[in-house]
């Protein structure tokens, strides 16, 4: 079977992640695009490179799609996550979820995005023209004093 | 012996993305104090750890051929 969840060096196509979940039970796609953003509260990016624990990351994705499944019924999820070195505008993450009904697959897309940046070993450096910093926890309330996620992380 | 990946800022203060020791029989724990306090890696302590791709915690007793890597806290998406 193809890929539902993989983790790619090549530039993502959205539409390739919509149609993996397209099907006749599905009255609803809802997709989520991650960006690259040039500018944050005022300082100026020149470009992101991502670096996966590729084997480990698309467990982790696999890993979300099966939380959804449990949380949302009748759903099929899809993400695609890029690595490498990345320009502004470029697509770093795409999140395809179909549902029958909207609501659930906006719900679980919102959800999908919020678990990577909680659980998927992806990180991102930014390179600015006055230097580079690896970022870490960019939801600022996960605490990582312990070694594991919370339960609930996991 | 135990592979070691390290990866992010990790791997820039290492200056490799992997060593391998002779871990087995130790916990992580473990590890950090034998194998890795030669090392200037001065935020490997807020790392998660996973073991075989999946994470667990640092008391995990090490077995012959397992990877460990350290996760610094990730930024994806």
């Amino acid at each position: 079977m193809e890929k539902m969840f993989w983790v790619t060096e090549k530039p993502i196509s959205v539409t390739d992640v919509m149609d993996k979940v397209v099907r006749r039970e599905a009255g609803a796609v809802s997709t989520f695009t991650g960006i690259v953003r040039e500018f944050t509260k005022g300082k100026k990016t020149l470009y992101l490179e991502y670096q996966a624990y590729i084997p480990m990351a698309e467990k982790k994705l696999a890993e979300i799609g099966r939380e959804i499944e449990e949380k949302w019924t009748d759903t099929e999820t899809a993400i695609a996550h890029r690595i490498g070195r990345l320009d502004i505008s470029e697509v770093a993450v795409a999140i395809a979820v179909s549902t029958p009904h909207r609501k659930d697959a906006f719900e679980a897309s919102s959800y999908a995005i919020e678990r990577i940046k909680e659980i998927v070993p992806i990180w991102k450096k930014e390179h600015w023209e006055d230097g580079t910093m690896w970022l870490g926890d960019q939801k600022e309330q996960v605490s990582y004093q312990e070694s594991i996620p919370k339960k609930e992380e996991m | 012996m135990v592979h070691v990946l390290f990866f992010a800022e990790l791997q820039e203060a290492l200056g490799k993305e992997k060593i391998t020791v002779q871990a087995a029989g130790l916990t992580i724990q473990e590890l950090k104090e034998k194998y890795l306090q030669e090392y200037n890696l001065p935020n490997i302590d807020q790392a998660m750890v996973a073991v075989n791709e999946e994470y667990a915690p640092e008391s995990v007793q090490l077995q012959e051929g397992d990877t460990v890597a350290f996760i610094p806290p990730v930024s994806g998406g």
